[in-house]
């Protein structure tokens, strides 16, 4: 092997070592340089986050991390959960969650549900940001902006239980026939399309927050895009908003309960979806608390960090496809799928975070019944995992479609790791006991929904998170009428249970139609219940009061406070 | 120059010009309604929406109102991030992404330049392979593992210390821009580091080298203004793009570190399919591309004067 | 002192040649045969080249040594580090468990003993503890290191309401090893109390005979008893997230990395060469067209034109677009390579040799391949080195968005994205690909090395 010349001891190249050196520091000198220019540059414009401590407590204080830019702060328009959970510490409505889950007064002081209506009487000192008072005519004009066809807000159904609010957004009638009317300004008048049992939860949800016209009007195309565009009634306002860098809460002095809230501050100086930045967030003390993966529980536990567990509420099932061409719309192929899955295995070995519970439901365990637990209540036909049984009911379902062997299935699912894992999971699954092959069709999300409406799937990973806090939520899933049940599932007598359930005031008979669709789903192997989602997660010990919840604001910061000796 | 120049540009508007139209066509054909949501919506309220957006307008109509908004400069409205404006996303997301990357670049433009030029000096021996062995280890993972394992070692760091000596995540100070723009440009260093080296290699052969030693030129002047200044042509031509690239490009280091930066609201919108975030990031960093590339042209010339610009 | 000696015609005589005249010492080479010739001396190349040899070996013969199916999950053995066969106890199938209740006698903070209600298995282990009065429920902690002094309890694995509830039974992810189990009294108010009762268990890895046959461990159930210890699946380099072997999904995966990280920078360098050398030779007009066009092909967004391919090709659900995939990454990577060599011919076209080579009434073709592209070479072969870990990883990232290979199918660049989740407690998922895919491009660049060396003029003739 050839050298050209002796590399080392040449005089050359030993300047020309020194000269790198000196181009290196000379290098790392601009840079220093340039960075404090350009940091000076930018600070010209905004922009700035903490780098302080998750908790100050002389400040009282508190430094959370939150996934994603609120997207949509007009309470009227909003569909995700980041601005569901600002909305729900900035704003207020008639009525809020305490603690305890409970229902108690929020900007209502008094109300009275009936069978065709209700009434509110709003508190003397609900005031807005600005000092202005909360009064009926906001209510009305917020709900009214909801139904509003104009305001093409997707969430608009939630409010389908207000007379004539249907038949307003789908422009059929005007929008002062919305049954809302503000006796004045302390009473709120309410007529119901028809009986429902739960309003008064529902009244606690974001759309039913309110809105002053006149700050509405004087914003107009730039209500809600920024902080400067919204005013406040709830007990923080927001103080600060750079896009898809910083938020923050503060206080809000004008808040009728203001003496109850212990904290000053809540600072969001961190937009990232990535869990794992979350978590070096908190090992370096900048945050409060963060959401673990099961990748983080061994170090969670070797670093003697104190856990935290609660159900988020949802619930995660695989989705048949009912369309005419389809052979899952053959009950023998669905029910031989029902035999062999296991959701104790997929929970405890794949899964394996505590808080997931193996689901055998459509109603998650946390839904309450009468007076406890609906699944204490009305348990559910239990079905046990049987694979000789699931043989004989795909020989039958071979024979009924006339098929020898049944073709690939296209199990349809989302680009998220755990969504891999738990769709190759199956796809062994189904294999190795049954001899079927499932094809994973992995989409991102928009191009998921699409095919998902279009029916362009045999089985499709799906999961349901509860509006309220009824089983009505779940229990009208898979209702002919309703466009989440995209799998075009229609059965009469379903139907008939779900109609029972919405029109009736009565808790028994409620519970009982909830039962019977409970039966039916299983029965008829209408969907695969996986697991119903749990979230484990690390707090300071030192922050008490955080109320994590399925259903409402979650996590709730109102009733937090610092306590220096855990 | 002046002509050229000119040339270049009128060329280039041209060029972004193609750029919008072919993203305009692929985001129509690729499947998805960007208005979808998890909650189903009624025909009425997606007619309510399309009308809002405009999309049910025919696409020939859309596209001219596209094409006739950003002559004026203005990009419409955001469809996930409702009422904001994209010349809004854009302008408040760029500089930081912008200051991002050039810091990146300049961080791996120096480095890459510095060890490049010790790999071909000391080539064969000891430093050249511990520094190709670096490279190559370096480019043998993923970007995020990078980005993750700067984060990390940052969280040692700090533990060890006992304070907070560079924050971890976030943005706003000098202290953040330190480690997330050194973890973004390893990569391209990584690149120029063998760049560098081949082209030093090929130089220091070369006659007019051995002219000028022969001559009897101070080794000082021969290294930096003969061999240097002719090896660099390579990185140039990488760096036009690379700025671009790195500046857009940012999603990983952008994600891990919570910088609030354009990479990541180019890579969220095509997952969303928001229309109009697209078009607008498209257009602007098709600009900017063509922009960066007609600086890097320009200094082909000033670099190597033989290299004559037509 | 004079010695002039007188010199006849007789003292001269003609020399004998004895010896034939030195012949020229090797038979002329042409420059390719000169490189050959320095290529196959070059140790790097023979080195690189070895290299190249295993990994296809690896790929083509490794599944047919190592028979165990890639795709075959070992959910008993998830994420496990490489090591030796592990054994398990059989038992008799586990029987679904009610619980125990008792009525609380005594008051407390803390529930008292605390005891197993059977041995403890990788099945369930089954916790009993006598109630106290006043407690609305009991919380169930378990840690993998011990609570004391400062009550890090670990995991709550959940929570049972009622006071007279004794019992709890865990599933979840047991592994044999020693748990330390903590019961938490919830007072009235369901807070917990701050006194804790803990419990050591050894938990031992145990399964149930139709299980064994189920995994394919055995073929019946008759061929062991209750009692029998029966060896597990062996992975010498564990397992991943859903417990595949590691090794099986390397040599398979071997086969799509390979073919992807070598074949696409193959091809697109030498479309960027041709594009590039014609650019940056002809100039004028052509050169800003074709730059203009390249320009245009960079500033595409890459994730939305990926998905329009994939639609394009109409790969269905499910299925391993792999060649279409090859010319998506072909299509969209070019550019990059084609400025750099157009920087190049630039340069080089203004050298001496190459009007001498022109004077010489040479054609253009013969220029730019026999003169321009052999010294364009270096910047070439880097350019190659390092597209070859950026298709991999760039075919990981497509199979997300469904292009590329179709699950249960594995790549080295996917394992590599799937190992970055369980880089903290299992690098090994990671390590293992993010070693390969090193080897693959250290040989690359070896190779690129010797090829450079062997073709580089300036060198030829010199040993």
């Amino acid at each position: 092997m050839s050298t050209q010349q002796p590399a080392y001891r040449d005089p050359m190249s030993r300047t020309a070592v020194r000269q790198l050196l000196w181009l290196g520091a000379a290098g790392t000198g601009g840079f220093i340089a340039l960075m404090v220019a350009l940091a000076w540059a930018s600070s010209l414009t905004g922009g700035g986050a903490g780098g302080g401590s998750g908790i100050d407590f002389e400040t009282k204080t508190i430094t959370i991390a939150i996934e994603d830019e609120p997207p949509q702060l007009d309470s009227t328009r909003v569909t995700d959960t980041i601005s569901f959970r600002i909305l729900g510490h900035v704003m207020e409505g008639l009525l809020r969650y305490d603690a305890k889950n409970q229902v108690v007064p929020g900007v209502a002081e008094r109300w009275d549900i009936r069978p065709t209506g209700a009434t509110f009487w709003l508190r003397e000192n609900a005031r807005w940001s600005d000092g202005q008072p909360v009064t009926a005519h906001d209510f009305v004009f917020a709900w009214r902006k909801v139904v509003d066809p104009v305001n093409a807000s997707q969430y608009a159904f939630i409010l389908y239980y207000l007379k004539n609010a249907e038949a307003i957004n789908t422009k059929k009638l005007a929008l002062d026939q919305l049954g809302v009317q503000a006796l004045s300004d302390r009473v709120l008048e309410v007529q119901f399309e028809r009986p429902v049992a739960f309003f008064d939860k529902l009244v606690t949800f974001g759309l039913y927050f309110p809105i002053r016209e006149d700050f509405y009007a004087s914003r107009g195309e730039r209500y809600a895009a920024d902080a400067d565009d919204l005013i406040f009634n709830g007990p923080f306002t927001m103080t600060r908003w750079v896009h898809g860098a910083h938020v923050r809460l503060e206080k809000n002095p004008q808040y009728w309960d203001h003496d109850a809230i212990r904290l000053n501050a809540i600072d969001m100086p961190y937009v990232t979806a990535d869990a794992t930045a979350v978590i070096n967030l908190f090992k370096d003390g900048s945050v409060v608390s963060a959401g673990l993966g099961s990748e983080q529980l061994d170090e969670a536990m070797k670093l003697r960090w104190n856990l935290g567990r609660y159900d988020d509420g949802s619930l995660w099932y695989l989705d048949f496809n009912f369309r005419p061409d389809r052979v899952t719309r053959n009950l023998h192929l669905r029910k031989a799928l029902q035999l062999i899955n296991d959701p104790g295995e997929l929970v405890n070995k794949v899964i394996a975070i505590p808080g997931f519970r193996p689901a055998a439901s459509l109603f998650p365990s946390w839904l309450t019944g009468i007076s406890g637990p609906f699944r204490q209540e009305y348990p559910p036909p239990t079905v046990t995992p049987d694979v000789e049984k699931a043989r004989e009911h795909l020989e039958i379902a071979k024979r009924e479609l006339g098929l020898t062997e049944i073709p690939p299935l296209v199990l349809l699912t989302d680009d998220t790791p755990n969504a891999n894992k738990q769709s190759e999971y199956f796809q062994s699954l189904f294999r190795r006991t049954l001899g079927l092959e499932i094809r994973i069709d992995k989409q991102i999300f928009k191009q998921r929904l699409q095919k998902t409406t279009d029916g362009d799937f045999d089985i499709v990973s799906a999961g349901w998170g509860p509006d309220y806090a009824d089983p009505l939520t779940f229990g009208d899933l898979y209702a002919s009428w309703n466009g989440n049940n995209r799998g075009l599932y229609s059965n009469p007598a379903l139907d008939a249970q779900v109609r029972i359930a919405q029109g009736s005031l009565d808790p028994h008979v409620r519970m009982k139609a909830f039962a019977e669709i409970q039966r039916i789903m299983i029965e008829d192997a209408v969907h695969l219940p996986n697991y119903e989602r749990g979230r484990v997660f690390v707090q300071d010990p030192r922050l008490k009061g955080v109320v994590r919840r399925a259903v409402g604001t979650d996590p709730d910061y109102t009733n937090a406070y610092l306590a220096e000796n855990p | 120059m002046l002509t050229y120049t000119l040339k270049r540009v009128v060329q280039g508007i041209v060029t972004v010009w193609f750029i919008a139209t072919a993203t305009f066509v692929a985001m129509h054909a690729v499947p998805g309604d960007p208005l979808a949501n998890q909650r189903a919506t009624t025909e009425q309220i997606r007619q309510n929406l399309q009308a809002r957006y405009g999309l049910d307008r025919p696409l020939i109509e859309q596209y001219g109102i596209f094409i006739g908004n950003t002559l004026q400069g203005d990009f419409g409205i955001s469809f996930t991030q409702a009422n904001r404006r994209v010349n809004d996303i854009i302008f408040e997301s760029f500089p930081v992404s912008a200051t991002l990357g050039v810091l990146a670049v300049v961080f791996a433009a120096f480095g890459g330049v510095v060890w490049g030029a010790l790999t071909a000096i000391y080539r064969n021996r000891l430093p050249d392979h511990i520094i190709t062995f670096l490279v190559i280890l370096g480019i043998s993972v993923p970007s995020f593992v990078v980005a993750a394992l700067g984060q990390l070692a940052l969280v040692d760091i700090n533990a060890w210390l006992g304070f907070s000596l560079l924050p971890v995540a976030g943005w706003g100070s000098v202290r953040h821009m330190i480690v997330p723009s050194m973890v973004l440009g390893l990569g391209t260093m990584a690149y120029l580091t063998r760049l560098m080296r081949s082209s030093m290699l090929e130089i220091t052969g070369s006659d007019f080298i051995r002219t000028a030693r022969a001559k009897g030129l101070p080794s000082t002047r021969i290294f930096l203004k003969h061999q240097l200044r002719n090896a660099i042509l390579p990185v140039v031509t990488v760096l036009g793009p690379a700025i671009a690239a790195i500046t857009t490009g940012g999603f990983v280091v952008e994600l891990v570190f919570a910088i609030p930066g354009l990479g990541r609201s180019f890579v969220q919108s095509v997952q969303q399919l928001d229309y109009t975030v697209i078009m607008g990031t498209t257009v602007f960093y098709g600009a900017f591309l063509v922009f960066m590339v007609i600086v890097v042209d320009l200094l082909y010339g000033l670099i190597d004067p033989r290299v004559r610009l037509e | 002192m004079n010695t002039v000696e007188r010199f006849n015609p007789l003292d001269f005589e003609p020399v004998v040649i004895e010896r034939q005249v030195h012949a020229i010492s090797r038979p002329s080479l042409s420059y390719w045969q000169d490189a050959g010739r320095r290529l196959r001396s070059n140790w790097r190349a023979s080195a690189s080249l070895g290299i190249i040899v295993g990994l296809v070996a690896f790929a083509i013969a490794g599944p047919w040594v190592w028979r165990v199916d890639p795709a075959a999950q070992d959910i008993d053995q998830i994420s496990q580090a490489p090591s030796l066969p592990s054994t398990a106890l059989i038992v008799e199938p586990s029987v679904p468990w009610a619980g125990v209740t008792s009525e609380p006698i005594r008051a407390g903070q803390a529930v008292t003993e605390l005891r197993l209600a059977e041995p403890a298995t990788t099945q369930t282990v089954r916790l009993v503890w006598e109630p106290v009065l006043g407690a609305t429920g009991y919380v169930i902690y378990r840690s993998i290191y011990d609570p004391a002094p400062d009550r890090a309890l670990g995991l709550p694995l959940g929570d049972v309401l009622g006071a007279q509830r004794a019992s709890y039974e865990d599933r979840l992810d047991l592994d044999p090893t020693r748990y330390w189990y903590s019961v938490v009294v919830l007072d009235a108010s369901r807070a917990e109390q701050d006194a804790y009762t803990t419990l050591v268990v050894d938990v031992v890895r145990a399964v149930s005979p139709e299980e064994a046959v189920a995994r394919g461990w055995a073929s019946d159930t008759a061929a062991f008893g209750v009692g029998d210890q029966i060896t597990l699946p062996f992975h010498p380099l564990g397992t991943d997230y859903l417990g595949r072997d590691m090794l099986a999904r390397l040599a398979y995966g071997a086969r799509v990395s390979l073919f992807i990280g070598v074949v696409a920078p193959l091809v697109f360098v030498l479309i960027g060469i041709v594009y590039g050398s014609i650019a940056g030779f002809v100039g004028g007009r052509v050169d800003q067209l074709l730059m203009r066009f390249a320009e245009f092909v960079i500033a595409l967004p890459f994730l939305l034109f990926m998905i329009l391919f994939k639609i394009a090709f109409g790969i269905g659900p499910g299925e391993s677009g792999v060649f279409p995939m090859l010319v998506a990454l072909v299509i969209l990577d070019w550019p990059p390579t084609a400025r750099l060599v157009r920087g190049q011919i630039l340069q080089i076209r203004q050298e001496g040799y190459v009007s001498a080579s022109q004077l010489l009434g040479a054609k253009t073709g013969y220029l730019v391949f026999r003169h321009m592209i052999p010294n364009t070479l270096g910047v070439i072969l880097v350019t190659l080195t390092f597209a070859v870990p950026s298709a991999i990883f760039t075919e990981a990232f497509l199979s997300f968005i469904g292009m590329g290979v179709a699950p249960p199918t594995a790549s080295w660049g996917s394992m590599a994205n799937e190992g970055i989740r369980t880089m903290l407690p299992h690098p090994h998922e990671l390590i293992f690909p993010a070693v390969f895919i090193s080897i693959a491009v250290l040989a690359f660049n070896l190779l690129g090395d010797g090829l450079r060396d062997a073709l580089d003029v300036r060198m030829r003739g010199r040993e």
